[in-house]
């Protein structure tokens, strides 16, 4: 399997504060990655210097090509979605405005891209014209998801989907990324504190620690790795 | 957060929910419309002034919707766009001397009014966008510089340019319609409209108003906000060419002509809420409408005090309406 | 002493030196010229209390100088009271004005509060149009007497320093760390205990006081004349002009900011690039713009950037 995404070495800073100090991963074409870690250990800053919405430093590398100094928009047209912190929802426009945005950076008729979302995601046939603001978290999370589906992207970035959701939604969600993935080949990066439902999920797993890369590998590995166990999984 | 929003330049705001509009204030609005159609039937004045006021209040409503515009993006109050509306009727007026037709020129002055707001936020306002008080004075510079270089080129006598819409008065029955106004009210209704039409149904319109939103996450959507904010002024300039163009008629041409109406669109912007485009409209409309028929039936309203007397209702408002008429309070993330 | 207030007083004596001095190496014209950075410096003083110190904006500061101007002249007019008499005057009236708008003032902030004192820049010279028998209409009204220019001169800097004194001494103490609060953070200023509308009605009162003692000055300078269109919106905005290129929160940059918008458009005119009045403007116009682009933290801005430059080794903090 090829790289789709690499990152070698990156630093990055907010400020004259450095959140990430020499961070290297791979994510393969096709693979679910996960990046476990607690608070503060740098997850979102990952994922954050792969959209450029983080001074960086470091290699980061897509599809083999070097992403240099160009903003978040151009990335977005590369073909990498990245769902942030906050779930980047607009909560004022609608349902289908969202949507619609997500398929911004795209040319051509997207009338094929939204019936495919209304398979993964039939509820949203009856919410198009409900403000966004006023889903559910649930709801939410999964309207991101299919926003970012929208953009029919190689690369899934995706920050802590499991948060402030109810176990049922967690599950649901974490199913549908899975089939996304499978069905739609859909590459992801997943960061996540839910290390239990990210290690099913995943291939390969990195455990992240005050921004530095403390473990890495295949998660059935790291799920029965003792520190991992004791420190992320509970037992 | 904040990284993110030194690299975009501006704040990270979080906008409210919904809109600001309230049950209070639309039955009051419809009462007043009312009010002003039995009073039009009744006394041939009252419905003269209350036409007149609406098409004072039209250009009114057209400045006042490009401050609206400007702000919901930016969060800045533009104190030159009345002088870019004049600087664009200039303009128009030079092509007239050239023998263009006045609705060529007309169309040729907003396009050069799209290109001018364009280039104002490129070169002038993107350096210094991170910090509110650093464009407000940029403003206030450009407001000098653009009445110092038009008084420079056509000097400060008053100018004329051929009436758009002829001198001729309509009678309905007793009471007379200037062609002028109702072409007024024409002419920007089809403006706003358009806008309307522009940012509820179109890729861009919606970009425009994604990026005024939550530029983070716009950026993150493959938006150039940068861009949409450009396209946004040059929009809003549009807006006050044909304020300008429109009030031309009226006081005819000079470097302070857009001045006062400047004053009241901000009233007017303020009344309607600074954040909602159909609150600069109406409040526009309102105001244009009240201060004309204040004016003609309480003799205490001179028009020294027609200025005054548009920002007392403006504080009135605001006291029981902190944030406009159809305003809600922004809630920032702490 | 800490060696802070040890530069300040040495700068604040210095600064105290030229002025006496001056007016040895200038004629008058050039005396009435720096009077009226005078002018400027205690207006923008008032305005940087209120904007740069309590983090209220307001573009009506232009009011409350005509507010100042006319209790001069009418009192000089109507009751032929001592012209030095009337600036004590001015400043209690203005200070009372800005109360008065201070308190309704408490409901808005940010934009809402700009364009509430822009309302009230743009009327109180309406007003003045208005009741022209007592205030003089369009042409306005004079005081008794006009002062020349070395009396301008003197007076004009003698209430420069004791009201930069006086601001001094209300900003270092708990009531400027009040208003200073205020600006950062209301909400940790109530906890703290700071009572917002108080404080900040304070603000108001002194910073318009500051500005009526400006308008007195103002009016004295101009023949002892006050007319409604010198007190219009575009005096407000030169004063915020000036605020913002003295940099906002700092007492020293209103020295800078003063100098700029009181000598910048009589330095303009000179300029023969475009030869007519209006040439004047074009410049004015370009070099605020230009400072702006260059300096969006105006003079304290970088003042504080050269002391945090390396190598020069400083403990102190922007109090």
């Amino acid at each position: 399997m090829t790289a789709l995404l690499e990152l070698e070495n990156v630093t990055a800073r907010y400020g004259p504060v450095e959140a990430l100090h020499g961070v290297s991963l791979t994510v393969a074409e096709g693979e679910i990655v996960t990046v476990l870690g607690a608070n503060g250990a740098g997850k979102t800053t990952t994922l954050r210097a792969v959209s450029n919405t983080v001074r960086r430093d470091g290699v980061v590398r897509f599809d083999g090509r070097v992403l240099g100094r160009a903003g978040p928009e151009s990335v977005a047209g590369r073909g990498i979605a990245h769902v942030p912190e906050g779930r980047g929802t607009f909560a004022e426009l609608t349902v289908w405005e969202n949507l619609r945005l997500g398929a911004y950076s795209r040319s051509g008729s997207i009338k094929g891209d939204f019936e495919r979302v209304l398979s993964y995601f039939p509820w949203i046939e009856d919410r198009r014209n409900q403000q966004a603001g006023t889903l559910s978290g649930g709801e939410q999370q999964m309207l991101a998801l299919a926003r970012a589906f929208m953009q029919r992207p190689r690369l899934l970035l995706l920050d802590e989907p499991s948060l402030g959701l109810a176990p049922v939604l967690v599950t649901e969600i974490f199913r549908i990324i899975r089939e996304l993935n499978e069905q739609e080949g859909l590459t992801v990066l997943v960061v996540e504190q839910n290390a239990h439902i990210a290690l099913q999920v995943a291939q390969t797993a990195y455990v992240l620690e005050v921004g530095r890369v403390v473990l890495s590998g295949p998660s059935s590995e790291l799920q029965q790795h003792e520190s991992v166990r004791r420190s992320y999984l509970g037992y | 957060m904040t990284e993110l929003a030194q690299r975009l330049g501006f704040a990270n705001r979080s906008r409210r929910v919904g809109t600001g509009v309230s049950i209070p204030v639309v039955i009051i609005l419809v009462a007043a419309a009312i009010f002003l159609l039995v009073g039009s039937l009744v006394s041939p004045i009252f419905a003269q002034q209350t036409v007149a006021g609406l098409a004072q209040g039209a250009i009114f409503a057209s400045l006042a919707l490009a401050l609206v515009l400007i702000y919901r993006a930016t969060e800045v109050v533009n104190f030159a766009q009345g002088e870019m509306a004049m600087a664009t009727t200039y303009f128009a007026y030079q092509l007239t001397l050239w023998h263009l037709s006045y609705w060529a020129a007309f169309f040729l002055a907003l396009l050069m009014g799209f290109l001018l707001g364009v280039v104002v936020q490129v070169v002038l306002i993107r350096p210094v966008q991170h910090s509110v008080i650093a464009v407000v004075i940029v403003t206030v510079g450009l407001f000098v510089l653009i009445d110092g270089l038009v008084t420079w080129k056509w000097g400060a006598d008053l100018k004329f340019m051929p009436a758009p819409f002829g001198n001729q008065v309509y009678h309905v029955g007793s009471v007379a319609f200037s062609r002028q106004d109702l072409g007024t009210l024409v002419v920007t209704i089809v403006s706003v409209v358009l806008l309307w039409v522009l940012f509820r149904f179109t890729k861009l319109g919606l970009a425009m108003r994604a990026a005024a939103l939550r530029p983070a996450s716009a950026a993150l959507v493959g938006v150039r906000v940068n861009r949409m904010l450009a396209i946004g002024w040059g929009l809003a300039a549009v807006l006050g060419a044909v304020a300008g163009l429109m009030t031309e008629p009226t006081v005819f041409l000079q470097p302070t002509m857009m001045q006062a109406v400047l004053l009241y669109a901000f009233a007017a912007a303020v009344l309607g809420g600074l954040e909602s485009p159909a609150g600069a409209v109406v409040g526009g409309l309102a105001l244009g409408v009240f201060l004309n028929l204040i004016g003609q039936y309480v003799g205490f309203a001179t028009s020294e005090l027609r200025l005054p007397i548009a920002f007392f209702v403006l504080l009135v408002v605001l006291l029981v309406k902190p944030h406009g008429l159809f305003g809600r309070k922004q809630v920032r993330r702490v | 002493m800490s060696r802070r207030l040890a530069i300040a007083i040495a700068c604040f004596l210095v600064a105290a030196a030229v002025v006496v001095l001056l007016p040895f190496e200038l004629d008058g014209y050039h005396e009435g010229l720096a009077a009226k950075v005078a002018i400027f410096f205690i207006a923008v003083l008032g305005l940087n209390i209120l904007t740069g110190y309590t983090g209220q904006i307001s573009i009506g500061h232009g009011a409350f100088m005509a507010i100042g101007g006319y209790t001069t002249v009418i009192m000089s007019h109507d009751h032929h009271t001592n012209l030095l008499l009337t600036l004590p005057l001015a400043f209690v009236i203005a200070f009372g004005f800005g109360v008065i708008v201070g308190i309704p003032a408490l409901r808005f902030s940010g934009v809402y509060l700009a364009l509430v004192t822009f309302a009230f820049a743009v009327s109180v010279p309406q007003f003045a149009l208005k009741f022209s028998t007592f205030l003089g209409g369009s042409t306005g009204i004079q005081t008794a007497t006009a002062p020349g220019h070395l009396w301008l001169y003197v007076v004009s800097w003698s209430c420069a320093g004791i009201l930069f004194l006086v601001a001094w001494l209300v900003l270092r103490g708990r009531t400027g760390r009040a208003f200073r609060s205020i600006r950062d953070s209301e909400i940790a200023a109530t906890a703290s205990g700071v009572t917002l509308p108080i404080y900040k009605t304070l603000a108001f009162g002194i910073s318009a006081a500051f500005a009526g003692v400006a308008g007195s000055l103002f009016v004295l300078a101009t023949n002892g004349f006050a007319q409604p269109n010198e007190f219009g919106v575009f005096l407000s905005l030169e004063l915020l002009v000036g605020a913002a290129v003295a940099g906002f929160g700092s007492l020293w940059g209103v020295l800078v900011g003063a100098i700029f918008i009181a000598l910048l458009p009589t330095v303009s005119a000179d300029v023969p690039l475009i030869g007519s009045a209006h040439g004047q403007d074009v410049v004015f116009g370009l070099i605020v713009i230009g400072v702006m682009l260059l300096l969006p933290t105006g003079f304290a801005g970088l003042l504080q950037r050269l002391r945090t430059l390396p190598g020069i080794r400083t403990a102190e903090k922007e109090g």
